[in-house]
């Protein structure tokens, strides 16, 4: 009964997520009204959202005019898995560490790790590139790939700590008692229950991996067949003449794969974004 | 019972540590290192002491920081609103509210860069959206170029900033918001408080932690964030949205004035080391009033 709404709040409620939803989906709207109109209709005053003179053709079209299109999605989606594999490698066993051993300096070691996370990867960039520079991996899939994941690994720990935090004690105990190695337990009896946190935090570091290509390609990369796909397109978002409707074509190509994912695995995704919300 | 050195544990942080120390520990001190030094593309360099920040405060330095906690704290603020709003209407009990979690989700899913370059569509003063709009319900008598103007695009920049981060801060205050018992709205609905009373009385009060957190964690984001910048203006029109960000990777990366750029990394790590410090102070002090007032 606490949860009835008189009619006029109701009104007011969906009046309100309405307009928070325009807020929110107009871009992809707008993008993908461009999207299919021919060239001459993008560029059309006055403003008109609908026009007649729909078509797909610049979803035909873009893969012959942006060469590199199906490479950068690629480009994309094997920088994020590489990302996220070696993350989850560096990840799970220091988060396996802080949350079942007691040792000197664990605590400051955990804060040290949180403090990562005010860094931003911008702030480092002189040193940074001089280390990729050093190391001979500038424009190489390795300068995106090591930088990405370095970033993730501090939250991917806070993480995954608080998924081991809730598996009992005694489950390893009762390994110990049967003679299994430690490392041996961690791989067969810890890991599979964690399944569900692993899914989570691989889940997490994937999306932000996806999401933030754009810097470490943008100062680490100049090689076209290796860019991702936000620094593929924005190559010929800098030129004088924008063809905005086969952008934002390519733009809504190269995100309908993690939308699918998204959709598929969003509950998921919330777990790992509000973990830090609820207090165990 | 003594305790032996157990290896062990360590051994499971070395992955982990190395790539930290490698990728964030050491350029952290290189940054601080080069910040005193002339570095830049050629192989050599040499101390210069503290020249690079006093060449960096003749310029117009102040400006720059001053401008990064406006852009800043309007983005962060404007986050927050939006968050709780959308916290509010994402926990109301009416059909269809898990479709619009779903819909709220995209603009933090996709790639940040491609959700810019929707937004410069947007802003495109002759044949954008809001410009278009704005027109055809009489807000403007004629095409206006949102990026071409300083103010302008200073609030456009934080408009796109505010929609990248709307989703995350909804989702995680209504995460927040459910933890909250429900005795206690049912207690005060007995009592025949309204839903607004309810809200202002209850929720926001119990809220007001996690949104400290969230609005501390957001404005650290915020303060690095680059890619909106970078593809919407720049850091224009005439370094109208040069954050102190923005500044930087103009003059290390696209200047290759490594010394001068590493000076002024080290002062956004002061600036926000600093404004973390006084929050957390404040956040400290604030726990202990309410904790002595029970």
């Amino acid at each position: 009964m606490i949860d009835k709404y008189k009619w006029w709040e109701k009104v007011g409620i969906y009046f309100a997520v309405a307009c928070f939803l325009i807020f929110v989906l107009a871009p992809f709207a707008e993008a993908l009204m461009v999207s299919l109109r021919p060239i001459e209709a993008v560029f059309r005053a006055p403003y008109r959202f609908f026009t007649p003179d729909m078509t797909f053709q610049a979803y035909i079209d873009m893969w012959t005019n942006v060469p590199g299109l199906a490479r950068y999605i690629a480009n994309s989606f094997f920088i994020s898995c590489a990302v996220t594999l070696l993350a989850l490698a560096c990840i799970i066993p220091a988060a396996y560490s802080v949350s079942r051993f007691d040792y000197m300096c664990r605590d400051t070691i955990l804060m040290a790790f949180l403090a990562v996370n005010m860094i931003g990867a911008a702030v480092l960039i002189v040193p940074l590139y001089k280390i990729m520079l050093l190391l001979g991996l500038l424009n190489t899939y390795w300068a995106m790939i090591i930088p990405g994941a370095a970033f993730t690994v501090p939250t991917g720990i806070f993480l995954m700590r608080s998924y081991f935090l809730r598996i009992p004690k005694e489950l390893e105990e009762a390994a110990y008692v049967d003679g299994a190695s430690r490392l041996y337990t961690l791989w067969r009896v810890i890991l599979p229950v964690a399944a569900p946190g692993i899914m989570v935090v691989s889940i997490t570091v994937f999306i932000t991996a996806y999401a933030q290509q754009f810097l470490f390609a943008l100062t680490f990369n100049s090689v076209d067949a290796y860019h991702p796909l936000p620094m593929g397109l924005y190559q010929f978002f800098g030129r004088e003449q924008v063809v905005y409707n086969e952008l934002m074509a390519a733009s809504l190509m190269g995100i309908l794969p993690v939308l699918i994912l998204y959709v598929f695995l969003q509950k998921y995704i919330v777990a790992g974004l509000t973990a830090g919300a609820v207090k165990e | 019972m003594t305790r032996r050195f157990d290896a062990f544990p360590y051994l499971l942080l070395l992955p982990a540590a190395l790539l930290t120390l490698t990728i964030v520990a050491w350029p952290l001190f290189e940054t601080f290192r080069l910040s005193f030094t002339d570095a830049s593309l050629r192989s050599t360099e040499e101390y210069v002491g503290f020249a690079n920040y006093v060449e960096i405060f003749e310029d117009d330095f102040w400006e720059v920081i001053q401008r990064t906690f406006v852009w800043m704290s309007l983005s962060v603020v404007f986050k927050m609103i939006m968050g709780v709003i959308g916290a509010v209407l994402l926990n109301a009990a009416l059909p269809g509210r898990t479709l619009f979690r779903v819909l709220i989700m995209p603009p933090w899913i996709v790639p940040v860069a491609i959700g810019v370059f929707m937004w410069s569509w947007m802003y495109n003063g002759q044949f954008g959206m809001i410009s278009g709009v704005a027109q055809k319900i009489g807000l403007l008598s004629g095409p206006f170029e949102f990026l071409a103007y300083k103010q302008s695009a200073f609030i456009a920049t934080v408009v796109t900033d505010v929609w990248v981060g709307t989703p995350l801060v909804s989702l995680y205050l209504l995460a927040a918001m459910q933890s909250i018992p429900k005795e206690q709205y049912e207690a005060a609905w007995v009592d025949g408080a309204s839903r607004f009373y309810r809200f202002r009385r209850i929720t926001l009060p119990l809220l007001a932690p996690a949104i400290f957190t969230m609005g501390l964690l957001s404005a650290i984001w915020t303060f690095n964030s680059f890619d909106i910048i970078w593809i919407l203006t720049e850091g224009g029109p005439r370094g109208a949205t040069t954050t102190m960000i923005i500044d930087t990777y103009k003059t290390a990366i696209s200047r290759f004035r490594f010394g001068e750029g590493s000076a002024r990394a080290v002062m956004i790590l002061i600036c926000m080391t600093a404004f973390a410090a006084v929050n957390l102070a404040l956040m400290a002090r604030r726990g202990r009033k309410t904790g002595a007032g029970k």
